[in-house]
């Protein structure tokens, strides 16, 4: 089973599969906001906010980077995220 | 040269995500022993070649990196002295209070930049320690990585200029490198309270008390390849290396372990002698000093702390 991942800020779409991390698809398409560190979930580098679509989060994430709010907000890292539908994602940032 | 107040960085409490998958990496990758478990549920853990309790501790916890760094103390005179000293300088000091079995007294303060720093001196040694009699260089064939030896941190934090200046004053250490910025500001420290060419390192960063690396030493250049074979084999997330620093003149490799938290293995590096000149560096030549072989920096190195 493949998912569609669309990012908004580049309207590009990119296949993530769904046993695999976000960021991996990322990696392997060169597409979407490629952005990352320890890829553990503990340097919130990879940080993005999922607009639309469902996920599970298959790893923790360091509270440090990701408070309780922005989780259930949606804004994860995508490290720590597997797609369980098509989703539309974008960067993290501030405002 | 007699190490006359600090001996070494002889403990490390570190926080991890997922302590089943980081525990099994600190066993099977970097080939440490695990020495018990506190009432609590945080695991102890020490190379095959340290003779003492233990040096690396897991605490599982929300978020990932440093709850503090304890400094081995060359007397009980020594440590008491380094209170006083450490009150002195402004830091309020506090006996700590956590459970780390096999360690006697442990002071415990806040660094300027954020971290908690712990001062002892005794400590038993542990149940398993390397061979004194006619010895082999070890008892069993080392696993993983082969660390030998937690060797030393790197902290991010603000003013590292005062805390330099707290571990010369206070804990008789020496900077055998700096970094400085153009206008003459530190960028970043070495330490050192003994021979080794560093025992803890400072980088100037706004947010406090962050873990860049913390560093395992290995034997030498071969092992650093067998550990990058290790990296290789079973994908484990590099940053950088194997390369050579020009700063310390170690041979390195960095990686994530599954928490999040650096990595270093670590190998060489200069004798420190505290009566030979400083070395500085620009900071417009730090890429080069970190990241010899490649000449540049690489762009994660001073962006990703944990």
């Amino acid at each position: 089973m493949e998912y569609t991942i669309l990012d908004v800020e580049t309207n590009e779409s990119f296949n993530c599969r769904e046993d695999e991390p976000l960021l991996s698809a990322m990696k392997r398409t060169h597409k979407g906001p490629i952005q990352y560190g320890c890829g553990g979930g503990g340097c919130g580098v990879c940080k993005i906010h999922v607009l639309n679509g469902d996920f599970i989060c298959f790893k923790k994430m360091s509270r440090a980077h990701i408070s309780s709010e922005e989780y259930a907000d949606h804004i994860v890292l995508s490290c720590c995220i597997k797609p369980t539908s098509n989703l539309i994602i974008k960067k993290f940032s501030q405002d | 040269m007699a190490i006359t107040k600090t001996i070494r960085p002889g403990l490390i409490q570190i926080r991890v995500l997922d302590l089943d998958e980081t525990l099994d990496f600190y066993k099977n990758i970097i080939g440490l022993d695990e020495v018990g478990r506190t009432s609590d549920g945080r695991v102890m853990l020490k190379t095959y070649d340290e003779f003492d309790h233990h040096s690396v501790v897991l605490r599982k916890a929300d978020e990932a990196g440093l709850d503090y760094v304890a400094f081995k103390m060359v007397s009980e005179e020594a440590l008491e002295q380094a209170k006083l000293d450490t009150e002195k300088f402004g830091y309020p000091v506090e006996v700590a209070s956590d459970e780390q079995p096999g360690f006697g007294k442990r002071y415990s303060f806040k660094l300027c930049t954020g971290h908690t720093i712990q001062l002892y001196h005794e400590v038993e040694l542990a149940s398993d320690y390397p061979m004194l009699r006619n010895p082999d260089p070890w008892k069993e064939e080392p696993r993983g990585i082969r660390a030998q030896r937690f060797d030393h941190l790197l902290c991010y934090g603000p003013n590292i200029a005062e805390a330099e200046r707290y571990f010369m004053e206070v804990l008789g250490m020496f900077a055998p490198e700096v970094c400085n910025t153009d206008d003459g500001k530190r960028f970043a420290t070495w330490l050192t309270g003994g021979n080794k060419a560093h025992d803890i390192a400072f980088v100037e960063y706004e947010q406090p008390g962050k873990m860049h690396h913390f560093a395992f030493y290995l034997q030498d250049w071969n092992d650093i390849g067998h550990a990058a074979d290790l990296i290789g084999k079973y994908r484990v997330k590099r940053d950088v290396g194997p390369t050579r620093h020009a700063i310390t003149r170690g041979q390195t490799i960095y990686f994530w372990e599954p928490s999040g938290n650096r990595i270093e293995t670590y190998a060489g590096g200069y004798a420190a002698y505290p009566d030979n000149p400083q070395r500085v560096w620009d900071v417009s030549e730090v890429g080069r000093g970190l990241f010899y072989y490649e000449g540049e920096l690489i762009p994660s190195f001073l962006s990703v702390v944990s």
